[in-house]
């Protein structure tokens, strides 16, 4: 009879030479009974980690300015300084891992309606008493006096080229500069011929470097080539947009935050439907930026919130706000990915995270697994109710909520009544229009 | 006609059978990826040729890609598993395992292995009736009806606790580690720490007679002698609802490790299943014409052995709800465990019987009478009231008049054990233990889940809408319009409503109320219609009792 019993000594618990227990795996399934439901509860506890983890608001800028922050601008070659301007003139150069302020000067008289770097590390600003200036505040002490001034029209927005030595300013009309020629004339300017209103915003395309983007207070979005010095494309919405920005991954999107609470995605190439419409916000949307991977947005509101957008979705992931922040009208997305800077009428700056639950401090290889697990398990139950539900429940100012209450009732409304509209009509004479085309009023080439 | 245009044949075509691997690696890849699948595999594969939808379809795609490899890692893991299972295999052909001794037995296994079977005289505590391992098989707890309790590290003879309660024990159990154990005591069940120490006392389960703890729901579960069944949840301390078996006093209780459904027996010869959320049972099977004595499920949940008074033993698959062997025993059975490894023990009268797997594939037409036992132990004189298995080892636990003895079974334990499943790690230290069991409470399954189909957690629920529609109640009574607006409330009373009622809203013409006038006008045309008809057809002596309505 051949006989064989198991024998497990307590030392093959461990290997030879050492104190500490072996690990052992044994892959089999009925070893590990009830794998779908402990799953599912390991997802949930993930989620509702998440959730008390999510802390997004990680401090503001000390001293802030005096009046509203209007706009802000990062310097495209550094990770940690960026720009203030704010309603009195005043701008303020930060560092952004101290939240110090490192430089500030008296740019305009009052308001500052726009800001950007140029590739020098200089600083161009344009403000409502019609000058544009030119800074630099790395090499300059503060209260140091502009090294250049054009004066022209009352700017409202500047944009530099990538990599040539100019810049764009908007009034009613486009204006290209040459910054190597101070105080000169526009090389060139471009408008739409039979549009002349101010434009409110000005968008140059980093990639596809010959393209500038606009919006005007007549509600339209225009575009210009400059290779032929004349305007593409001018689409009509129905309320203005307020701000635009370039998709930094895929140059022929951009997005535009209107009037009308909701942020519009394009196509450049096809502008006769929007690529998708951000919803969510309750009052206009003053500023929108895309993430430097362009998977993402983010926008600020009237509705003293800060909404984060997947490019792909249509409604927000995450709201931030604070219940001292006012209306937001800058907003900028930092260089790394990892924060989400905005600008508000309290004359604040405030730094938040661009993922509300992550930390960005060094971690051990067993919490990173354990983090890629967890986000492996959020994402496959996330269809779960509870898990959706926790996932998505945000605490909202009750201003915001009352809002939003009100407008989706009003929306609603709208929408009976087309309804009834269509019923009493002949069958097939009111059409229903998507969405995304209804968005655009009016096109010309 | 110099070429012909190839001519469209509408006949059903055979589908062009797949290519015969002639490639003898091939062939034996193939066979390895299919003994995977069986093994380590999720179920069947969705099939994604169907879905239209392109993102979902690659998706799915990815994902059975995944399992596939996933399933594959895992076969390739085994290698990494430490150890092999025992056996007892004959040599010759007239050699019978059934006829091999303990002591054969612990002369050819070592001498560590040999020390596992042993003997605990215990003569004057009373009948022993209960012994349980913890979850990882390293301690041991026995308790006798006299009221006498113990536990200790059967293999280095460490005696835990010893407690002598004066009081009867009808059954005791481990709870999630060797930190607690239950007993159910004369009148409620006490729960005691490792070291004897009285922790809690569960008033509400009265004279329970078996206990059942669900170490991944954190429930203890109990049935008393008047067929109440009743859960705790042993980290929160809340009752969940009793459930009234409604079948007096039960005779057996287990638990499917599979999907934690309670499985109790009843004098009926009834086996009832349960979970905690519902109030009738899920199921109930008619095994046995008899009380039943003893109920043990395997631990895939795929197999029920059950016995009975009259000597029955059968074998049930509980998924297909169908019995699949039944065979008489020389005496009614006391107590029937099953191994890891699907071994299945029975202890009737003074003997224990223990059965190799093949007696699940037993079918109702094989011509196998009585199965043949695989090994065969005799206590003399010791009425057998306990038999249980030590999981991960091969060692079966006999609680019998005269104490308890632990004989070896080679080939009934699970040879690797999984040190990362909470609980389960033989070699656990006090650190990995305390560990382990926060993380189970992280990961506590709540009563809701328990259902016969474990799996059922992030299916789509596929009950459509007609189903649903289907099952409502066809028979209600369809809604009287007119009846509803008669009776409709219509707030408070109030002298202004009075006056309203009478003289204003005369020249208010509420459609709902047109609608319903004329509703009611409409039924009285026919009720009236109905009432001359009735008189008519009861002719002029009878007319008067025809009636409106």
């Amino acid at each position: 009879m051949k006989i064989k019993a198991l024998s497990r000594p307590a030392s093959s618990a461990q290997a030879p030479g050492s104190s500490v227990n072996k690990l052992t795996r044994n892959l089999d399934p009925t070893q590990h009974p009830f794998e779908r439901a402990r799953e599912y509860t390991r997802a949930l506890n993930a989620t509702k980690m998440e959730r008390m983890f999510a802390q997004p608001f990680l401090g503001d800028f000390e001293p802030g300015h005096v009046d509203g922050v209007y706009s802000l601008a990062k310097d495209p070659e550094s990770l940690e300084n960026l720009a203030s301007g704010s309603g009195d003139g005043i701008v303020k150069v930060w560092d952004q891992g101290s939240r110090k302020e490192i430089w500030q000067a008296q740019a305009h008289e009052n308001m500052i309606k726009g800001m950007c770097w140029t590739r020098n590390k200089h600083l161009l600003t344009c403000g409502s008493d019609q000058k544009i200036q030119l800074f630099d505040p790395y090499t300059t002490p503060s209260k140091s006096p502009p090294k250049a001034t054009w004066h022209g029209g009352a700017f409202t927005s500047v944009a530099h080229h990538r990599n040539l030595p100019n810049f764009a300013a908007a009034s009613d009309k486009v204006s290209i500069y040459d910054i190597s020629r101070a105080s000169g004339a526009p090389v060139q300017t471009l408008n739409w011929p039979t549009a002349i209103d101010t434009i409110n915003a000005l968008a140059w395309n980093q990639v596809e470097t010959s393209i500038i983007a606009s919006t005007a207070t007549d509600r339209a979005i225009i575009l210009y080539d400059l290779r032929t010095s004349s305007p593409l494309h001018r689409t009509v919405l129905h309320l203005a947009s307020n701000c635009i920005a370039w998709n930094p991954m895929e140059a022929f999107n951009f997005a535009v935050a209107n009037e009308d609470h909701n942020i519009y995605a394009f196509d450049m190439r096809n502008m006769k439907r929007a690529l998708n419409i951000y919803k969510g916000h309750v009052a206009a949307v003053m500023s929108v930026e895309y993430s430097p991977t362009g998977e993402e947005l983010v926008s600020g509101s009237y509705d003293r919130s800060v909404r984060l957008w997947e490019r792909q979705k249509g409604h927000a992931r995450d709201i931030y706000h604070t219940q001292r922040m006012q209306r937001v009208f800058s907003v900028a997305w930092s260089a790394d990915n990892n924060y989400v800077l905005s600008g508000s009428d309290d004359g604040n700056v405030r730094l938040w995270r661009a993922k509300a639950s992550a930390r960005q401090g060094v971690k051990s290889a067993a919490l990173r697994q354990k983090l890629q697990y967890d986000d492996a398990l959020k994402e496959r139950y996330q269809h779960m109710p509870e898990i959706k539900r926790i996932a998505r429940h945000r605490h909202v100012p009750k201003q915001v909520k009352k809002a939003g209450e009100i407008k989706k009732d009003e929306l609603a409304s709208v929408k009976r009544k087309e309804e009834n509209e269509r019923r009493h009509s002949k069958k097939g004479k009111v059409r229903r229009q998507a969405e995304r085309e209804k968005a655009i009023l009016a096109r010309e080439q | 006609m110099a070429s012909k245009p190839p001519t469209k044949s509408f006949a059903p075509q055979p589908r062009p059978k797949k290519t015969p691997v002639d490639d003898a690696e091939a062939q034996l890849q193939a066979e390895y990826a299919q003994a995977a699948d069986s093994q380590y595999g999720r179920g069947r594969k969705i099939s994604t040729k169907s879905v239209k939808d392109k993102k979902l379809r690659a998706n799915l795609r990815a994902l059975e890609q995944k399992t596939k490899q996933a399933t594959l890692q895992a076969k390739q893991a085994e290698i990494l598993l430490d150890n092999e299972a025992g056996l007892i295999e004959p040599e010759y052909e007239l050699e019978r395992t059934y006829k091999v001794r303990q002591d054969d037995i612990r002369n050819e296994v070592s001498i560590e292995t040999a020390k596992k079977g042993f003997e605990l005289r215990l003569d004057a505590l009373g009948p022993y009736d209960v012994c349980d391992y913890t979850r990882n098989g390293r301690e041991l707890l026995i308790a006798s009806r006299k009221g006498h309790v113990a536990n200790f590290d059967w293999r280095e003879g460490k005696l835990g606790c010893e407690l002598q309660l004066g009081e009867t024990v009808r059954d005791a159990k481990w709870l999630n580690n060797n930190q607690r154990f239950a007993v159910a005591q004369k009148k409620c069940v006490y729960i005691y720490a490792g070291d004897g120490v009285e922790i809690h006392q569960l008033k509400k389960h009265q004279e329970a007679t078996h206990l059942e703890y669900l170490p991944y729901h954190f429930l203890l579960a109990s049935i008393s002698t008047a067929g109440m069944i009743r859960y705790t949840d042993i980290s929160t301390g809340q009752m969940l609802s009793d459930l009234p078996t409604k079948l007096g006093p039960p005779t057996a209780l287990t638990q499917n490790p599979y999907n934690a459904i309670l499985h109790a027996g009843h004098q009926k010869g009834l086996v009832t299943l349960w979970s905690p959320n519902s109030q009738t049972p899920l199921v109930k099977l008619l095994p046995h014409r008899s009380p039943v004595r003893a109920i043990a499920v395997d631990k895939s949940g795929r197999y029920m052995v059950s016995a009975s008074q009259d000597r029955q033993m059968s074998i049930w698959d509980i998924r297909m709800f169908r019995e699949l062997h039944s065979h008489h025993l020389k005496a009614p059975a006391h107590s029937i465990s099953i191994s890891d490894r699907n071994l299945t023990a029975v202890g009737w009268g003074s003997h224990v019987s223990v059965y190799k797997p093949d007696l699940f594939s037993l079918s109702p037409e094989s011509d196998v009478r009585v199965p043949t036992p695989y090994m065969n132990w005799q206590g003399d004189g010791m009425g057998v009231s306990k038999v249980k298995y030590c999981p991960f080892e091969d060692v079966l636990g006999i609680a019998h008049a005269k104490g308890f003895t632990s004989i070896l079974v080679p080939g009934s334990g699970e040879p690797n054990p999984d040190s990362l499943e909470p609980g389960t790690n033989p070699f656990e230290t006090p650190k990995q233990r305390q560990e382990a069991e926060v993380h189970a409470l992280l990961e506590k399954l709540q009563p809701e889940m328990i259902s016969l189909d474990p799996n059922f957690v992030g299916n789509l629920d596929l009950v459509s809408h007609e189903q649903r529609l289907a099952e409502k109640d066809m028979d209600a009574k369809k809604e009287n319009k007119v009846e509803k607006l008669k009776k409709k409330a219509r707030g408070r009373n109030s002298a202004l409503k009075k006056y309203l009622r009478r003289h204003g809203q005369k020249n208010i013409i509420d459609e709902e109320k047109v609608r319903a006038r004329e509703a009611l006008q409409r039924n009285n045309a026919k009720l009236a219609a109905k009432l001359k008809k009735d008189q008519e057809s009861y002719g002029p002596a009878l007319a008067r009792f025809a009636r409106k309505g």
